[in-house]
């Protein structure tokens, strides 16, 4: 895979901005966690969020995926100014979310995690009975589009590995048409391969004119990949970097702080 | 690539099942239901006499039904320590309904209301208040019993009805009609959790509760269901059990909530939530009574019945160590 004509060029017409974060801040007790911050992500790109552990990515995520509710700030979706007061919202407004703990039920099946809340269901009358046959097909296509070492749909996820696990994750997140698919370290307990089908998948999904927004430490994939990044660094965006006219080197030092900002 | 392991590991082979400790656990209660009753049938042949086996399923009527609530709340990790209060305010509430000149139809649906009153108040004030399941049902458990009592001034209501007493003594066959109600409890309960995405939804919040709610369930509705249906369950109790004794009494039935916990623990339901079977508890409550009701038939002293129950259930608490 080359990634060099995925690559924005500085020309680029800059696309439609699907998530606007202004100005959010969170605080957990006496822990600021987000401190106004503001990034953007847009419409058939991928968007990079990178920082140090306790950064506040995983915040700031989970504030636009309806985890949390932002102190203050406004969280601006697809031109409109959200008000999510549950995940469900933001589901239904089309943001789909890997976290980072996977937010899988171990004692469930694949498919049943799969299909968490967006059960099939066949109408019998007044009843609505679940259509295991028709979850536990489409989540063999979902599953094979993506993962290396397959896990049988009908296993428990308890019985998975950690990467067969992730790709149940992505694999949910990717499935339900999202305008915006959110990854909070996609791959971090990706082995060579699985990551490799990760990339695929995430470059599909742009092409497809999903908005990503992937959270990675991997400064390296990051440069590949994405055509921006934003740089967290304690509870604050420090810097946001078109990725063409950026180095890597300049992005750990937002990352470490040797650059100001 | 793997896709031959797509359907191997779908369904475990039996030889390998039998050879799973977890498995064993699992069927616990199936288990230990036969070898008492085969225990039981060599040293008293009347044991699985029709007439016995009828009543043993009349009196595990309303445990079944007790133990089906108990396991909707057990899954999702809490606990109702009230169901047996509940069940008594509900007879409570039957029986002054019913000697204020109520016919036995709306009697029946205030008794329900109240039930699943209680249980609601249980649900609501454990997933807004945030306050340990144990500790609210604590709560309801003292003040259900103490509304109860008061409600009665004390004194049982007798309950001479045609139909109330066809109902505790009629049936199909062997089957009162106590047992149909509990079998269709069960069976309904069953496909409920196994087939329904409230179920699926229940197990989720047992089971990962951050996980459900990132997911968009909302486990606090999930949580005041469950306590809901709990507490309905054990209006229906209270029905059937005015209907075997003929009297609405404000009594303790502390048995009733030791009972259908154990049943639940017997039938290999973790307490920590997440996995639950319907059959497991049902059965757990089938040995229950068997195990009370053999010793009976045997002579064996009321007063061993309890320390019975208290063993076997702690052997199955044991046994549960191995699943996984
Ligand atoms: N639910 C929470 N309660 C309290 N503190 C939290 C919570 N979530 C995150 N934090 C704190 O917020 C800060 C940012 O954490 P996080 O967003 O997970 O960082 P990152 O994902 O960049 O590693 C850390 O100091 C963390 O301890
Ligand atoms: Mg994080």
């Amino acid at each position: 895979m080359t990634q060099m004509t995925d690559r924005p060029t500085p020309d680029t017409p800059t696309r439609d901005v699907l998530l606007d974060c202004r100005d959010v801040s969170l605080a957990f007790g006496n822990v600021q966690a987000l401190v106004d911050v503001s990034i953007t992500s847009r419409a058939g790109e991928i968007t990079a969020l990178v920082g140090d552990n306790g950064a506040g990515k995983s915040t700031l995520v989970r504030c636009v995926a309806g985890i949390h509710r932002p102190d203050s700030g406004q969280i601006l979706f697809d031109g409109a100014a959200t008000n999510f007061h549950s995940p469900e919202d933001a589901r239904e407004a089309g943001i789909e979310t890997v976290h980072q703990n996977l937010a899988l039920v171990e004692d469930l099946t694949v498919w049943q995690n799969l299909f968490l809340n967006r059960e099939i269901v066949r109408r019998l009358g007044p009843v609505a009975l679940l259509d295991r046959r028709a979850m536990r097909d489409r989540s063999r296509e979902m599953v094979s589009a993506l993962a290396v070492n397959v896990p049988a749909v009908g296993s428990r996820v308890r019985r998975l590995s950690g990467g067969q696990r992730q790709a149940v994750a992505i694999c949910r997140a990717a499935g339900f048409s999202s305008k915006l698919v959110i990854m909070d370290e996609p791959t971090a307990a990706l082995g060579v391969q699985e990551t490799a089908r990760v990339e695929e998948l995430i470059l599909r999904l742009r092409d497809e004119g999903h908005a990503l927004l992937v959270i990675s430490h991997n400064f390296e994939q990051v440069m590949r990949l994405s055509h921006q990044v934003w740089v967290m660094r304690a509870g604050r965006c420090v810097g946001g970097r078109r990725t063409a006219d950026t180095t890597g080197e300049e992005i750990v030092a937002l990352v470490t702080g040797a650059l100001g900002g | 690539m793997a896709n031959t392991t797509l359907t191997a590991s779908e369904g475990q082979s039996w030889p390998a099942r039998l050879k799973d400790a977890s498995f064993w656990a699992e069927w616990a209660a199936l288990v230990g239901l036969i070898a008492l009753v085969i225990v039981f049938q060599a040293l008293n042949p009347t044991f699985l006499s029709l007439g016995n086996i009828a009543s043993m399923l009349v009196a595990a009527a309303i445990l079944i039904i007790l133990a089906v609530g108990q396991t909707y709340v057990i899954a999702t990790a809490g606990i109702d320590l009230s169901i047996a209060s509940v069940m008594t305010l509900g007879a409570v509430v039957f029986g002054q309904a019913y000697a204020a000149g109520l016919s036995l139809a709306p009697a029946s649906l205030l008794a329900l209301f109240a039930s699943a009153l209680a249980g609601a108040v249980n649900g609501m004030i454990i997933a807004w208040g945030k306050i340990a399941d144990f500790i609210v049902t604590l709560g309801m458990l003292s003040a259900a019993s103490g509304l109860a009592l008061i409600l009665a001034d004390g004194k049982p209501v007798t309950i001479i009805d045609p139909l109330l007493l066809s109902l505790s003594t009629g049936g199909i066959g062997i089957f009162g009609w106590s047992f149909i109600i509990a079998v269709v409890v069960a069976v309904a309960a069953h496909v409920v959790l196994f087939r329904s995405r409230f179920g699926t939804h229940v197990l989720a919040t047992g089971g990962a509760p951050e996980s459900a709610t990132a997911m968009g369930i909302s486990t606090a509705r999930i949580k005041i269901a469950v306590y809901l249906i709990s507490g309905a369950l054990a209006g229906l109790g209270a029905i059937l059990l005015v209907a075997r004794i003929g009297a609405a009494e404000p009594a303790a039935n502390t048995a009733f909530l030791l009972n259908s916990v154990a049943a639940v623990v017997l039938g290999g339901v973790s307490l920590f939530g997440g996995r639950a079977t319907i059959v497991g508890p049902c059965i757990g409550a089938l040995l229950l009574v068997a195990l009370v009701n053999g010793l009976t038939l045997l002579g064996v002293s009321q007063f061993y019945q309890p320390l019975a129950v208290g063993i076997v259930v702690v052997l199955a608490a044991l046994l549960m160590r191995f699943q996984q």
